[in-house]
């Protein structure tokens, strides 16, 4: 296939929505970074100028992920995937110490992150387990196997620690289920979480009644030839409680102090305002101060380089995990629904693209790009916007990071690359 | 269906993060968070305060330059402490907690260290400060009295509390405002605007430059020079024979209402309530509950005004056609009343409205005020009537002045004696007193004062009032600049007048007269009594005395209270006297009144309720 019909049969949408968001993320990193002397933005003494430079090696590594035939990527993905947990495991011998974590390779002009190159890897291998035709998601042995292929790479990077990294990666078992988990899984999940929330939000009496009266309202409303299999609701009753009743300990005797400041400062749980405003001067001031921040740039912002927390460095780490604070500030209302519809329309367009796939493995790798920029996107903006707890990830395509930036590029390219090539898939 | 499971998850995540920007950037957001954004610092930039001139433009006010030693504890390197120590004039320990109170306020912000130092001092600080790291001198301006006099007329200014604060939102932590008198009055005029500078600060609170680009900055907007109506000679004048007395003395203009002098005593230097003394000194004033030198006696104290009221009496008497001024009443060294006599000094004989004045007989005023109520069907009617005329005078409520404080004085109403006596159960003899300005009347020295300037004006009278001119340019206050009227006509004064004229010529006050200046005036010795351990026991009369000059086109027309100083020809009438004559003609011809006057102080009399033994008063020699 020649350079040229790449061109014309890929998705030019995803890409201007790529370019988009690259272009709002290099003007935020900018204003976040910006010291007010008037240097070049090339200058690669300067955080903007080094994303500068992250940005064309993104680009141009385009150009080889287009370049190389579209059967490398299937073929090569178990090679890949291994490669990937190699280079994780040799972190625990020569990796960089970075804030705490010991995530990179020093290569001396940058440092490399692994964890970015697995998630690709991972998505590669694991749609290439799935599309098998030796594979059954049906049995338990094989949803075995798929979840490993996921949890491997995040058992590997928990004890960086990264734990944020690792979460990742568990946001593929979307892809499991896209191909045929049964969906009670992920109902039974969802409803793990909601039991553990509401229990820490108002305690196991009231979890214990609403469910009581969820049961209730479903006999009522039943049609009459629906016969209830009383036995396991009731089992299901009891557990629940009993869950209920265990978070109550665990939360009480298992988590730490910081633990619960977090849950407490997420859940607003805490009334008392003295204890509050300590949560927000310690464990809580990140966001506290990114809510702010977002808060007083209204409906319209404050204007390019005019948010006085941005410069005032109220906010950590803003031009990394808190970007899109600075889109608060600075842009306003206007500037961070922008932000989340282009996120949206990004992914929906993904969505739409691989269910297009004619070939199982381009599909479900789709898939796992998305889930990968959803849980991203999910996580991050819940937590600079004060809705999630604190989950150190970055925003893709918006964040500070070569790595991060290089990773998601390949991420997206490689299915953009399978797309285009979907029409000759005959084999 | 999962084929839309993944989009459906997308699309509810979007619609959450829409909701909830929407709540903290639309819902949440106000415009006032610029106040409380912990980027921006607002430094304020505060305008001199303005000068306060007296009525010839003699500075009475100005601001002199304060030093204070500042400290920003991060930047301190290590220091010989003794030798800072010995420069500044504090000891090591006291050094060692002002700093480690700096410390705990901020390690980055400076603190105040030292507050004001001398400008001595300061020259020989000046030098060696940058020797020592981490501490500088920073320069305020603190008020500057040219005076010692008038402390409270001026007032003080002091730190906003919290309440002020709430109060008016202009003021913030640390700034001054005015506490009393013109000081009080004034504030918003003299202290002027100030400005303000938004700087953007970073979250260790470092400076980083304007706030954008400093578009919202504002410049400091001058305080105001003022110039008040007191005359600063003369109020200097007044303290100085106020030297040891206790009581008021209040001179007006009768022809604008503007208040010459207003002299309490005891007083004290207005420079005592500023620097670094200022509160030991306030203290030491405040709880000074003998002589109370922070009570302005001049519009706080009311007393009796004494013989001064008969002739309001009078006035009242000839307006409503009881006497006219040749009715005669016999006096028989007293009066009766109820069959019990009250005593008369004045010599006894018929006595007219003339004598009556001029020898102040008690028993033509307790006559005339009889006749008033006489001419009235019942009791209540005639107090109404006697009410009406005698507040016309300004008495018996609050003048409406520009002075920030004071007391309203009192003049009875039925409704007074009615809860005293039961309705209709009393009658002009019940309050007879009354009539000679005992009894239930109360007035302030500013009260009499500007009673004697409506005598003076024939019937009419300006409120008295301090402010003269702002920014050079003279009031123009209807308040101030409108004259009031009494109720009784014009043509009823010429005979009084001619009495309180003849109070000098053969009367009470013969020994007082001014060479060259004719002079109206009214003497009054005022009965009053203090509670000495649980026993109502009377002390010395209080010496008082109204006075107006000349007679024909007054300019100064004068009360004086004094304390125990009893006749009222003594103490007040020298007092009034030697005033007038100081402001009429400059100087004074009568030196041996004036030493007199110096010289003499009532300390003896001021201490005999705390002498805890017998004492006798009214005492003769003088």
């Amino acid at each position: 296939m020649s350079g040229r019909s790449v061109l014309k049969r890929i998705d030019w949408l995803t890409i201007l929505f790529y370019l988009l968001l690259i272009g709002i993320g290099w003007i935020n990193i900018y204003s976040s970074t910006y010291s007010g002397d008037n240097t070049s933005i090339f200058d690669l003494g300067q955080i903007y100028g080094k994303q500068l430079l992250f940005i064309a090696l993104s680009l141009a590594s385009i150009i080889i992920i287009l370049a190389l035939d579209a059967s490398f990527y299937e073929r090569f993905s178990s090679l890949l995937y291994l490669v990937s947990l190699v280079l994780l495991l040799g972190l625990f011998l020569f990796g960089k110490t970075i804030a705490g974590a010991t995530s990179w390779y020093d290569l001396g002009i940058f440092n490399f992150q692994p964890s970015e190159f697995a998630k690709v890897t991972t998505a590669l291998a694991l749609a290439k387990y799935l599309s098998d035709i030796q594979t059954d998601i049906k049995t338990r042995k094989d949803q075995m196997y798929a979840l490993l292929i996921i949890i491997i790479p995040a058992i590997l990077i928990i004890p960086q620690p990264d734990p944020g990294s690792a979460l990742v990666f568990f946001a593929l078992i979307l892809v499991v289920f896209r191909e045929g988990l049964p969906l009670y899984y992920l109902g039974l999940l969802m409803l793990t979480v909601l039991v553990f929330i509401t229990t820490l939000m108002f305690g196991t009496t009231w979890v214990g009644i609403g469910i009581v009266l969820l049961i209730a309202f479903f006999l009522l409303v039943k049609k009459s030839r629906f016969k209830v299999p009383m036995l396991p609701l009731l089992t299901f009753l009891l557990v629940a409680i009993a869950f209920s009743l265990s978070v109550n300990f665990v939360f009480n005797n298992v988590f730490e102090q910081r633990h619960r400041d977090r849950f407490s400062l997420w859940l607003r749980l805490e009334k008392d305002p003295t204890k509050l405003e300590e949560i927000r001067k310690t464990i809580g001031y990140n966001t506290y101060q990114s809510e702010k921040a977002i808060e007083s740039g209204g409906f319209f912002g404050k204007g390019f380089l005019e948010g006085t927390r941005t410069k005032g460095d109220f906010v950590p780490e803003q031009h990394t995990d808190y970007i899109f604070s600075t889109v608060g500030e600075e842009w306003g209302f206007l500037g961070t629904s922008t932000v989340i519809v282009l996120f949206t329309l990004l992914m929906l367009r993904l969505v739409y693209l691989s269910e297009r796939q004619r070939n199982d493995f381009s599909r479900m790798y789709g898939y796992g790009v998305i889930s990968i920029l959803l849980i991203h996107y999910f996580i991050n903006i819940g937590m600079v916007t004060g809705v999630l707890p604190t989950i150190g990830i970055p925003l893709p395509f918006f964040s500070y990071g070569g790595s991060g930036l290089l990773g998601f590029t390949a991420l997206l390219f490689i299915f953009l690359k399978l797309d285009a090539n979907r029409l000759n898939e005959w084999n | 269906m999962k084929k839309l499971l993944l989009s459906s998850i997308i699309i509810v995540i979007g619609l959450m993060f829409i909701g909830r920007l929407s709540y903290l950037q639309i819902f949440s957001f106000s415009q006032e968070q610029v106040l409380e954004d912990p980027a921006i610092k607002a430094i304020y930039d505060y305008p001199e305060r303005g000068y306060i001139y007296d009525r010839n433009s003699k500075l009475l006010v100005g601001n002199d330059p304060a030093y204070d030693v500042m400290v920003i504890p991060r930047e301190v390197k290590a220091f010989d402490t003794l030798a800072l120590c010995a420069m500044l004039g504090i000891d090591k320990e006291k050094f060692i907690r002002e700093l480690s109170k700096a410390r705990v306020y901020s390690p980055r912000l400076p603190s105040v260290l030292v507050p004001q130092l001398s400008k001595e001092d300061y020259a020989s600080l000046q030098e060696k400060m940058r020797h020592f790291k981490g501490f500088y001198i920073q320069k305020h301006s603190l008020r500057y009295y040219d005076t010692e006099s008038a402390a409270n007329v001026l007032g003080y200014i002091s730190e906003v509390n919290e309440r002020d604060i709430a109060k008016n939102p202009y003021y913030a932590q640390g700034e001054l405002t005015g506490r009393t008198g013109v000081e009080k009055e004034y504030d918003d005029i003299l202290r002027g605007r100030k400005g303000v500078q938004y700087i953007q600060k970073d979250r260790f609170n470092r400076d980083i430059g304007p706030y954008k680009n400093g578009i919202l900055d504002t410049l400091p907007e001058q305080g105001n020079e003022l110039h008040i109506t007191i005359d600063k000679t003369l109020q200097e004048y007044g303290e100085l024979l106020m030297h040891g007395k206790r009581g008021g003395v209040v001179a007006i203009e009768p022809a604008t209402g503007e208040i010459l002098a207003m002299i309490s005593g005891p007083t004290y230097d207005p420079s005592l309530l500023v620097g670094r003394e200022r509160s030991a000194n306030y203290s030491k004033l405040h709880y000074d509950s003998i002589s109370r030198p922070l009570f302005d006696r001049t519009i706080s104290a009311e007393g009796s005004p004494g013989s001064p009221f008969k002739i309001l009496n009078a006035l009242v008497a000839l307006q409503e056609g009881a006497i006219t001024p040749e009715t005669t009443i016999t006096c028989y060294h007293g009066f009766y009343v109820g069959g019990r006599k009250r005593g008369c000094h004045c010599g006894g004989g018929m006595r007219n409205m003339n004598v009556g004045i001029f020898r102040s007989c008690n028993a033509y005023f307790a006559g005339t005020f009889r006749k008033i109520y006489d001419k009235f069907p019942t009791t209540d009617e005639g107090m109404d009537v006697w009410e009406k005329h005698v507040k016309s005078f300004g008495l018996g409520g609050y003048l409406g002045s520009d002075i920030y404080t004071g007391r309203p004085g009192r003049i009875p109403d039925k409704e007074y004696y009615d809860k005293w006596y039961g309705d209709n159960r009393w009658s002009s003899s019940y309050i007879i007193s009354n009539s000679i300005g005992q009894g239930e009347v109360a007035a302030t020295p500013l009260q009499l004062a500007n009673m004697t300037a409506a005598i003076a004006n024939r019937g009419f009278y300006f409120v008295p009032h301090l402010l003269k001119k702002v920014e050079n340019k003279d009031i123009s206050i209807p308040r101030f600049t409108e004259a009031v009227h009494t109720t009784i006509d014009k043509r009823h004064f010429e005979p009084v007048v001619e009495g309180m004229a003849d109070v000098y010529t053969k009367g009470t006050a013969q020994g007082l007269q001014i060479p060259g200046i004719e002079i109206a005036g009214k003497t009054g010795t005022v009965e009053n009594f203090t509670i000495i351990n649980g026993v109502r026991t009377q002390l010395t009369d209080n010496s008082v005395f109204v006075a107006f000059a000349p007679v024909d086109h007054p300019k100064i027309a004068i009360a004086v209270y004094i304390e125990n100083g009893y006749f009222g020809a003594r103490y007040a009438g020298h007092i009034a006297s030697l005033m007038i004559e100081k402001y009429i003609k400059g100087e004074i011809s009568r030196k041996d009144l004036e030493k007199r006057m110096l010289e003499k102080t009532l300390d003896r009399e001021y201490a005999k309720p705390y002498l805890g033994e017998e004492f006798k008063i009214n005492e003769h020699v003088w």
